[in-house]
């Protein structure tokens, strides 16, 4: 229970922030961490609670963002009605994923071979088909209305974004608290063993990836919403799959904060590094990647696991 | 229709195409081979190399394959240290771990590259760039004529080394049974390194046969590294045979590919060929198993 109030708590807490916040720069950097803090939340089921590390989170992410274009500018609908549809389309794309590689056994580097695959695919199909803008890409006209899930300021964007990390919180409360979840974590520590206990591994891990492809997808269509453009690079490309992996793994692998923790820090490294430097092509990404690097060299528990080493021999002594 | 005219120049070409995708693609093997990880870094690599030989054409004048004996060493050396004291360290011994750090590697290596060199294409003119030789049917450049045998080459001297020598004995002896190399008195981490080396040094000869007849630029490993990712679980992960068969096949896949779909379609050939294998065939044409 004391994580639900956590949780609750930290939303709370982030409600109040638009008004807090005046400065445009901040809030959207608001709107940004709760962002990538999410498409990490996404990854975080499948590669942290799951062990089943992607490469090719953006299949689909670029799903869910094609998928709310499409709806809106082909068949004219409700960009809100369009995002619970990306969503199922997610899904449906985990499940297509998910059901291949797993039943078939893959797993480690051959899974992450394979998501990197998928993405690769669906990339160059949105590259080439006409229904997709193929290399033009898709833009969403502006037309500035709540009801069209597109608002004048950030503080709307905010808050949608605010309720998507509430969705994403829930999940993993769920996950740490279910018997899926149990059975998920099991998986992940031990696929032989859990195997040997009775786990249905295949059924366990197709929902958890079917579960984190929904949830993708919906940060796909945020994406389309904030930005009111894609294109094949964009949604399918490589960025986007490592942007997911990179917060959790940052702020802390299989935990329900982590992932959230991660972007903030990304996104302050990257404003840092910015104003230092001056932004220039690449850069930003060359930093994100040394931290890669050096988390997994020193923190392999992310900076969720240094607190908990702060705090360790602290709360002993409370105690 | 497409006839035959078409046809054999489209497979030729695929082959030398291909032969140089088999040298990309045996590093990588060799290193998972050895070291049973999946360097991600790969593409990134190649690219590294890519630029060394067009700044040494570029700056100092020296022909793509006159930089064979600067490219090779060089890259040897960067793959050497990398392994020895990035990967092999950071890494943990988690497969995971290393896994990432490799990717790591790869974000790190692009995009500086991006920053220092900018997104420009850059080619090289030979004097020889245009010129074609006659292979009664069909015309090929000469640059893809030399990379093929070129690479050709290159495969057989490293299995030459890995099958005759001390060094590729041990190596050998590593991949199959850690333990046991170092109870024999192997040094495991140097030899990893070593093998990590060659690895790397495969992309140098590979740049410097490449470059007459292709571009450098920040994002060209892409290109590659999923590519030689299907060229080697297509033909196994550890196998040479199985890389340069491998290579082949996905160089004629490849050129048909763009022949019947056009350019930008035609690559999906690759990939759904590389899923395919990796669902019902994990192991390759040639692999030992799993």
């Amino acid at each position: 229970m004391k994580s639900a109030v956590a949780i609750v708590v930290l939303l709370l807490v982030l409600i109040p922030v638009p008004w807090l916040v005046r400065s445009g720069f901040w809030l959207n950097f608001a709107v940004l961490s709760l962002y990538y803090g999410f498409l990490g939340q996404s990854w975080n089921i499948l590669g942290g609670y799951g062990g089943q590390y992607s490469f090719g989170h953006a299949a689909f992410f670029g799903t869910g963002a094609y998928a709310g274009a499409v709806l809106q500018l082909r068949f004219g609908v409700n960009p809100w009605l369009a995002l619970v549809l990306a969503g199922v389309a997610g899904g449906v794309v985990g499940a297509v994923v998910g059901g291949l590689s797993f039943r078939y056994g893959l797993r480690g580097s051959y899974f992450a071979l394979i998501t990197l695959a998928f993405a690769e695919v669906l990339r160059i199909l949105a590259d080439s088909l006409g229904f997709t803008g193929a290399g033009v890409g898709l833009q969403i006209p502006l037309h500035p209305a709540a009801t069209n899930f597109q608002f004048a300021g950030k503080p709307g964007f905010y808050f949608t974004m605010l309720v998507l990390t509430a969705l994403g919180f829930a999940s993993v409360w769920y996950i740490e608290h279910s018997r899926f979840g149990a059975r998920l974590m099991a998986v992940r520590d031990s696929e032989d063993a859990a195997h040997a206990l009775g786990i249905n591994v295949y059924r366990v891990k197709l929902a958890a990836i079917i579960l984190s492809g929904v949830l993708m997808a919906l940060g796909g269509v945020f994406y389309l919403q904030y930005f009111l453009y894609i294109d094949s690079d964009i949604a399918y490309g490589p960025a986007v799959s490592i942007a997911a992996l990179l917060a959790p793994i940052v702020g802390g692998l299989g935990t329900m904060f982590g992932p959230l923790l991660g972007a903030v820090a990304l996104q302050l490294l990257n404003e840092i590094s910015e104003s230092a430097i001056g932004s220039a092509p690449g850069l930003n990404l060359v930093l994100y990647g040394a931290v890669l690097v050096l988390i997994i060299a020193f923190l392999p528990e992310g900076i969720a696991g240094l607190m908990r080493l702060r705090l360790g021999p602290w709360r002993r002594r409370a105690a | 229709m497409v006839e035959a005219a078409i046809i054999v120049p489209a497979i030729l070409n695929g082959l030398t195409t291909g032969a140089v995708y088999a040298l990309v693609a045996l590093g990588l093997t060799l290193i998972y081979g050895v070291l049973h990880i999946i360097n991600f870094a790969h593409g990134a690599l190649l690219m590294v190399a890519l630029y060394g030989v067009y700044f040494l054409y570029a700056l100092a004048g020296i022909d793509p394959y006159l930089a064979l004996p600067v490219m090779v060493p060089a890259m040897f050396a960067l793959g050497y240290v990398l392994q020895r004291y990035v990967i092999g360290r950071a890494g943990h011994g988690k497969d995971e771990n290393v896994m990432l750090v490799t990717l790591g590697l790869s974000i790190v290596i692009e995009n500086l590259a991006l920053y220092l060199w900018s997104s420009d294409t850059r080619t090289i003119e030979t004097a020889y760039g245009f010129s074609t030789v006659d292979l009664g049917v069909a015309l090929i450049a000469v640059p893809k004529a030399i990379a093929f045998v070129g690479a050709l080459t290159v495969t057989a001297l490293l299995w030459a080394v890995m099958r005759w020598t001390d060094l590729g004995k041990a190596i050998r002896a590593l991949a199959r049974e850690r333990r046991g190399a170092q109870l024999v008195g192997i040094n495991v981490e140097h030899l990893y390194a070593m093998s990590f080396g060659i690895g790397i040094a495969c992309l140098g000869a590979a740049a410097c046969l490449l470059l007459p007849s292709y571009y450098a630029s920040p994002h060209i490993g892409r290109a590659f590294v999923l590519i030689a990712f299907t060229i080697v679980v297509l033909g196994g992960m550890g196998s040479f045979v199985g890389a340069l068969v491998g290579g082949l096949i996905i160089g004629v896949t490849e050129s048909l590919g763009g022949l019947f779909f056009g350019e930008s379609l035609g690559k999906i050939g690759v990939f759904i060929i590389f899923i395919v294998v990796l669902l019902f065939r994990p192991t390759g044409l040639f692999g030992q198993r799993a």
